[in-house]
């Protein structure tokens, strides 16, 4: 009986799918398959390669790059993106000194809580603050960085590609295919933007935007790669620590499972009968 | 189970004697997970599954306790609780990483113990109690993993509340007020996440419960075996300890440096990128994807496109993806053949491969937008899914003839002549 009622749920279940099947397969055969300008022409699965020497599972900081990016990020990025998961004092991780840091947390504005009366009020910076939030008057809306290698697909190598990738013109091709994908005014062309077209202007657009402290040359790709560099830091902070814990964490878990696989042999080797 | 020749605990410290007597715990763990618990001794790597799933539940609970103790439920804070959590508290980058990677380490080894189960015919009478408590677990875990990524607020977590819930939105009637109901609103808010942050501390413990029940249920006729024959007689058994203490322990190794491998050098490999992006109700990610462990079941979701009769498509996906789960239920009922092992039963074996590939391929399609042509694939993989559960398990068990069996467990260890010598013990 339960299976006769099983069979028939089954054929009924069969019946629906194969009645969505036969419509979208009808469907299909009028429409052809999906396409998108982000599909033939964007490059998010073919990005720039970018070699940081956090990569891998040795990976560490390059403090003097973490510097450097944080100068271009302070220098270029900031004026439009907020950093708010990052306290002024971490930065003492990413090569400023504690002076340096102390000079740039008093420099930004704070609104706090009066300890006194109780009323929010705008206050120098100290070490422990966060990134201010920033206010921004053009159109569209500036991400936060503070985790931006993370919450995109391809984490540095992307941000890296985006800040480099700007093209000056579309493809002719492209606006031939796909009028409606032209980049609009006040907009520009990224191929690896998620749908082509950015309302962030090429931020990185000529050499020398920032002057380094540590008197590297500031040409574009390097400031894309060091602020890449930067970003990775500040949505990972942990990278370093967890790069080492893990390594002996791992070396452990390799001898005490070999020590364990020995005793397990031991305990059954007259069991298996050899 | 209490065969003829368990051992009987025998305390020898006097202190165990006294102890014993008022409170048998120590008699009750000796018969669980020691001396005294006989269990078939050609069980292979595939029985390590369960044991090691209940590692991965006292992981859970571990590093979500401290992690509740840092965490913020309420969706002005809980988004930056949990990157203060990641940044400022000791270690807290560990816990949560372990946790959320830890979800994924407890389905995969779940899955490994559910699919043993279809391949062994682990539901067979006298076992459909484990087999049903089991799959009570497994929809408890679902649930919990569900609302446990709602917790950090980020847009997933959120985007998923919304979908999740407004599946129940589907049932004709109740549908729109049962959604509401269960979100406390009606869009994920404060009162959702306030009840998804209580529920998902809860869930855990019942699962717990639930799985002392299933080991509880096994302990009675005892552990099954790759080849489906009973326990005869003491040459097929061997006491839990040491023997198998000592081959699920180093398995303990083996998995914790598969988990570890991920929780330190590609901690964000299984999640979605977008999730690390508040929450924000205005703007609806271009693609909305569960994690890994759901996506056969959301290509089943997502495959029914058509209305029939007075179905609407998108109940006849909700139905399909709950029934998914629901048939296991019923599979002791559906497969009548006597022989478990499907290593003996060479029709079935065929099917059970095709399932195994045919749920792979759901889990791929479940990642990929709903676009042509993966609905097409996705429409022919649920098709397969239930026609084997349905139609396929309940005839092929009727029409099969079995390989022959071997004649007892020593046998198919050792073969004929040490079968001979053994019983001669």
């Amino acid at each position: 009986m339960i299976r006769i009622f099983s069979i028939l749920v089954g054929l009924f279940f069969t019946v629906a799918l194969a009645w969505s099947l036969l419509w979208d397969t009808v469907q299909l055969s009028k429409d052809g398959l999906p396409t998108s300008a982000a599909l033939e022409f964007g490059k998010a699965h073919d990005l720039k390669p970018l070699k940081l020497a956090s990569d891998g599972p040795f990976g560490k900081f390059d403090k003097k790059q973490l510097k450097r990016g944080f100068e271009v990020y302070a220098g270029v990025c900031a004026s439009c993106h907020s950093l708010q998961q990052v306290a002024y004092r971490s930065l003492v991780y990413a090569g400023l000194t504690e002076k340096e840091v102390k000079e740039l947390a008093a420099k930004a504005t704070i609104n706090a809580k009066d300890p006194l009366t109780g009323e929010m009020k705008d206050r120098p910076g100290l070490t422990a603050d966060k990134f201010p939030p920033v206010v921004f008057a053009g159109t569209g809306t500036p991400p936060d960085l503070s985790l931006i290698t993370k919450a995109r697909k391809g984490g540095a190598a992307y941000i890296y590609s985006l800040l480099i990738g700007y093209e000056t013109s579309q493809p002719a091709e492209l606006v031939k295919k796909f009028p409606d994908a032209k980049t609009p005014e006040g907009m520009f062309y990224n191929p690896y933007f998620a749908n082509l077209n950015i309302a962030m202007a090429p931020p990185l657009a000529s050499d020398d935007l920032v002057t380094y402290s540590d008197g590297t040359k500031a040409t574009k790709d390097q400031m894309a790669q060091d602020v890449s560099a930067f970003l990775v830091w500040a949505a990972e902070p942990e990278l370093e620590q967890r790069h080492q814990t893990g390594a002996w964490w791992i070396l452990f878990l390799i001898f005490a499972t070999t020590l364990a696989y020995m005793s397990y042999r031991n305990i059954w080797a007259e069991k298996k009968g050899h | 189970m209490s065969f003829p020749w368990s051992k009987e605990y025998k305390p020898s410290h006097p202190l165990m004697v006294w102890f014993d007597e008022r409170l048998p715990l120590p008699r009750l763990i000796y018969n669980a997970v020691g001396g005294g618990y006989e269990v078939p001794r050609n069980l292979n790597y595939f029985w390590n599954f369960g044991f090691l799933a209940g590692l991965c539940l006292v992981i859970q609970i571990v590093s979500g306790v401290i992690l509740a103790m840092h965490y913020g439920g309420d969706t002005s804070v809980a988004f930056n609780s949990t990157e203060h959590i990641m940044r400022d508290v000791n270690w807290g980058w560990m816990l949560r990483y372990g946790h959320a990677n830890g979800a994924a380490a407890f389905f995969a080894v779940v899955y490994l113990h559910i699919f043993r189960g279809f391949y062994y015919g682990s539901y067979k009478a006298p076992r459909e109690m484990i087999w049903l408590s089991g799959v009570v677990i497994f929809l408890l875990m679902m649930a919990t993993a569900f609302m446990g990524y709602v917790l950090p607020w980020g847009q997933m977590s959120y985007w998923a509340a919304q979908v999740i819930t407004g599946l129940f939105s589907a049932f004709p009637l109740i549908g729109d007020p049962l959604k509401e109901w269960l979100l406390g609103g009606f869009a994920p808010g404060n009162a959702t996440l306030n009840r998804f942050f209580s529920l998902h501390f809860l869930l855990p413990f019942v699962i717990l419960g639930v799985v002392i029940l299933h080991i509880w249920s096994l302990h009675i006729p005892g552990s099954s075996n790759p080849t489906g024959v009973e326990v005869k007689s003491k040459s097929d058994t061997v006491p839990f300890y040491p023997y198998y203490v000592g081959k699920d322990g180093w398995t303990i190794g083996l998995l914790m440096i598969v988990y570890s491998v991920f929780l330190f050098y590609m901690p964000n490999a299984l999640g979605d990128p977008e999730n690390y992006i508040p929450a924000n109700p205005m703007q609806t990610p271009a693609h909305i994807v569960p994690e890994w462990y759901f996506w056969p079941f959301y290509a089943i979701l997502r495959s029914f496109t058509q209305d029939l009769l007075f179905f609407e498509a998108r109940l006849l996906g909700v139905l399909a993806m709950f029934a998914a789960i629901l048939v296991w239920f019923f599979l002791p009922w559906l497969d009548k053949s006597p022989v478990r092992s499907a290593s003996y039963r060479p029709l079935y074996r065929k099917f059970f491969w095709v399932l195994v590939i045919d749920v792979l391929i759901l889990g791929y399609l479940g990642k990929l937008p709903a676009e042509q042509p993966y609905v097409l694939v996705s429409q022919l993989a649920t098709m397969y899914y239930f026609l084997h559960f349905l139609v396929i398990v309940p005839i092929v068990s009727s029409i099969e003839r079995p390989d022959p069996l071997p004649f007892s467990i020593t046998e198919s260890v050792l073969g004929h002549d040490g079968a001979a010598k053994l019983t001669k013990d």
